[in-house]
């Protein structure tokens, strides 16, 4: 993929909706794309998270083993999504498995060099924050709704 | 007989039971059954998508249940019931060939008409979906008249998908988009864990003219209201179903009254801009 | 009319088969109930009305109508607390069920306040409307015969100006009466509202009313306008309800309420029932009973996991915000007619105009 490429993924991203098009194309020239088939683990919980992922195709499940019960799925992050922000609040380490449930092909961009721009550049740290910010508190929201179990028994 | 008369004979008639038989039972979940009933003599019976009966088990009591088939089948009255109380399990003990109580059809129903011509969005989870399903089979037989059709639904685990099989059938059309999730799964779960709303705004619907059925838990209808307002679905366009105690079912008791809406006839199906006073409010 | 001609009326409408119901003294309340004649009716008693008070005590006049409203409403006849429905019993495949043949006796109402001929109208509003009817309350309604009195004094806790249902009676009635007592005189200035009631007014002996007598009625019911023991602004009383009901007062009233739904049973617009399937023993016979019921209980609200309503809070601000608010996005009108009878029999003495009061000053979200 070329670098018109992937900006023309991250224009149509709705993560980086409205991002000024100089850090869309500062983006696209360190963006590669990744693909995974089905089944095949895209991270797993504990190692370093040094990724940053946004989902273009297929679905990836986030998991969670527990001893006592074995594997257990706590959401489904679709296209579009962005997988993930362990990888930029320290220990920057991932906190769930996750799996391509289906052939997943990303946008993937190193959090190294990702993190060193956010810190460097507000601007752009701050368009990036406020983001993420949005992505987890729909996160938080929906889980809450998960947890209280609105269908009962 | 005088006008007068003559609705007074009807009313009457609404209050007594006709009894019916069950002709089938099937078992959809592990306290969820559908009943099929037909009647016991001759009878006319038709319903709109969206409306319910009294259902009467002698000598036990009575419970309001919606219609869950298809509106086209005039022969046969299909429910489908959790359940959960002294009534509900009752009803869930009798046997083909053994008789039940029947009052109705009772309420409103799923707003058609406004829809002509445009996108139609259901949001459903849990048991939510047995009231929508004969709005499903309303949608499919008058296809051309409405635009993009979602289908989007949410249940606890697999082992509560309600109408799986049909679901299914249902996803399979080229004409009809249809998601599915679970709140929680176990591995091997292929499908989509998260909450319903997390669907909406994947959904394939124009927010300006859509027009959305919502039915389920409280809860999950409050946050589906919620994101599609986030989307751009503005208050008319929602239609929502609420559920409150019933008794009467032809509005003379005053219990099924949510606000100023007696939900069995100015309900249970309603448009959020009339409840926005009270949905959501607590103890209402 | 004279006062001893009033024995007339009786005897007509008796003749005509009517079922005469009217006020009569009984364990230290004015109810309605059977009366046979004046001697029945609470002569020379009056009522002393407060919140969570009600007291008989004698007038110094042999008043006929000399007192305010009691316990009962006239509801109780047309609205019965009481009745069955269906019985069904057990076949050998399954069960039939027949309806109750309902054949009510015709009514004559002696003593019909104005409040209580628009409490009746509300009722009417709410059973009588189109595309259901209630077969029960239509039965009675139509066949009521309304002797209305224009009341001589308000009770202590009455507001029916404040709701604009009184005091002076002005539809619903076939006859209406205003007695007048003056010293060794004591008479009724009677007007005819309908066919029926002239047909009956014209085989009493009566003398046309002069000028005087006509001022005097007049005199009576401007003194019971002006007598008024409460008063509600209805100002925009639906909006000032639908948004507040956040509003911290219902706390105050929720640490007073009893839940004991008394309100509910005197209200005369309160409409509320619940039917009751029963068997008997052998499990062979089943009935359905319809009784009147109040919101103001825990099983009210009951849906499948648990009630809608369980604090006390939530059920007093559901009766009022009913009576004074959704009801006129119900029906077109308030459900109040401003009796006092919920004020006056509340064993806490809530009352509904104080309540009001504290909302509207308390309002914290004024807004266009």
């Amino acid at each position: 993929m070329t670098t018109e490429d992937f900006k023309l993924a991250l224009i149509e991203s709705p993560f980086f909706r409205g991002m000024q098009p100089r850090h869309i194309h500062e983006l696209a020239t360190q963006a590669i794309s990744e693909r995974f088939p089905a089944g095949e683990f895209i991270f797993r919980e504990g190692e370093d998270a040094q990724k940053f992922y946004l989902i273009r195709e297929g679905r990836v499940t986030l998991e969670v083993l527990a001893p006592d019960r074995g594997v257990s799925i706590v959401q489904t992050i679709s296209s579009g999504d962005v997988l993930g922000w362990s990888w930029l609040f320290p220990p920057h380490r991932w906190h769930f498995d996750a799996r391509a449930v289906e052939p997943v092909q990303t946008l993937t961009v190193d959090a190294h060099w990702l993190r060193g721009w956010i810190e460097a550049d507000h601007d752009f740290g701050y368009e990036m924050m406020k983001r993420i910010a949005h992505v987890m508190v729909s996160r938080l929201q929906a889980t809450r709704l998960q947890l209280t179990d609105v269908y009962g028994a | 007989m005088s006008l007068e008369e003559h609705a007074m004979s009807a009313t009457a008639d609404l209050m007594t039971p006709r009894v019916f038989r069950v002709r089938r039972k099937i078992r959809e979940l592990r306290d969820v059954f559908t009943l099929v009933l037909e009647p016991s003599g001759p009878t006319e019976f038709s319903f709109a998508a969206g409306q319910f009966n009294m259902l009467y088990v002698f000598g036990v009591g009575e419970v309001p249940i919606s219609l869950s088939g298809d509106p086209g089948q005039t022969q046969i009255l299909v429910h489908t019931i959790r359940s959960v109380g002294a009534v509900t399990r009752a009803i869930n003990k009798l046997k083909r060939g053994d008789a039940v109580g029947v009052r109705g059809p009772f309420g409103s129903q799923w707003p058609f008409e406004k829809a002509f011509g445009r996108d139609v969005i259901i949001v459903t989870g849990g048991l939510g979906i047995a009231p929508l399903r004969p709005a499903v089979h309303q949608l499919l037989a008058q296809r051309e008249s409405f635009g993009k059709v979602s289908l989007l639904y949410g249940a606890r685990t697999p082992n509560d998908i309600l109408f799986q099989k049909e679901i299914e059938r249902w996803r399979g059309r080229l004409d009809l988009e249809v998601e599915a999730t679970v709140d929680s799964a176990p591995p091997g779960w292929r499908g989509n864990v998260g909450v319903v709303t997390t669907l909406i705004p994947r959904a394939q619907f124009d927010p300006a003219t859509v027009i959305a059925f919502v039915c389920g838990p409280e809860v999950m209808m409050r946050f589906s209201v919620l994101e599609l307002e986030k989307c751009g679905v503005s208050k008319e366009r929602i239609f929502i179903s609420m559920e409150r105690n019933m008794k009467c079912a032809i509005g003379f008791c005053g219990h099924c009254q949510f606000g100023a809406a007696f939900l069995c006839k100015d309900g249970p199906i309603i448009a959020l801009d009339r409840v926005q006073t009270w949905f959501g409010k607590r103890e209402i | 009319m004279e006062r001893d001609q009033l024995q007339q009326l009786f005897r007509l409408l008796a003749g005509n088969g009517y079922r005469v119901v009217g006020p009569t003294v009984r364990d230290g309340a004015i109810v309605y109930d059977d009366v046979a004649s004046i001697e029945d009716l609470p002569s020379g008693w009056t009522d002393e009305q407060d919140g969570g008070i009600y007291r008989l005590t004698r007038r110094k006049d042999e008043a006929l109508f000399g007192y305010a409203v009691g316990p009962h409403s006239w509801k109780k006849f047309l609205h019965p607390p009481v009745i069955r429905l269906w019985r069904a019993q057990r076949e050998d495949n399954g069960f039939q069920v027949n309806q109750e043949t309902d054949e009510p006796p015709k009514f004559a109402f002696i003593g019909v306040r104005s409040c209580e001929l628009h409490a009746i109208a509300v009722q009417d509003k709410v059973f009588l409307t189109e595309p259901h009817v209630d077969p029960i309350y239509q039965a009675r309604r139509q066949n009521v015969f309304i002797v209305a009195v224009n009341c001589g004094q308000s009770g202590g806790t009455c507001f029916c100006v404040s709701m604009n249902t009184g005091p002076k009676v002005t539809f619903g009635f076939d006859l209406a009466l205003t007695e007048v007592v003056e010293g060794e005189r004591h008479y009724f200035v009677v007007e005819a509202g309908t066919e029926k009631g002239e047909e009956i007014l014209g085989q009493i002996e009566t003398a046309e009313a002069d000028a005087e007598a006509r001022l005097k009625a007049e005199q009576v019911v401007a003194q019971t306008a002006a007598q008024m023991g409460r008063q509600l602004d209805t100002t925009d009383i639906k909006e000032l309800l639908y948004r507040n009901y956040d509003n911290s007062r219902w706390d105050d009233v929720a640490r007073r309420c009893l839940t004991c739904a008394n309100c509910t049973m005197v209200c005369p617009t309160c409409f509320c029932t619940t039917v009751e399937d029963v068997t008997d023993l052998t499990g062979e016979h089943a009935e359905r009973w319809r009784k009147w019921d109040s919101c103001f209980t825990l099983d009210f609200s009951y849906i499948h996991g648990g009630s809608v309503r369980t604090s006390p809070r939530s059920r007093y601000r559901q009766w009022m915000t009913h009576k004074l608010a959704t009801w006129i996005d119900q029906f077109g009108t308030s459900g109040c007619v401003g009796c006092g009878r919920c004020i006056t029999w509340c064993p806490v003495a809530i009352d509904i105009t104080e309540e009001a009061r504290a909302i509207r000053e308390t309002d914290t979200k004024k807004g266009s």
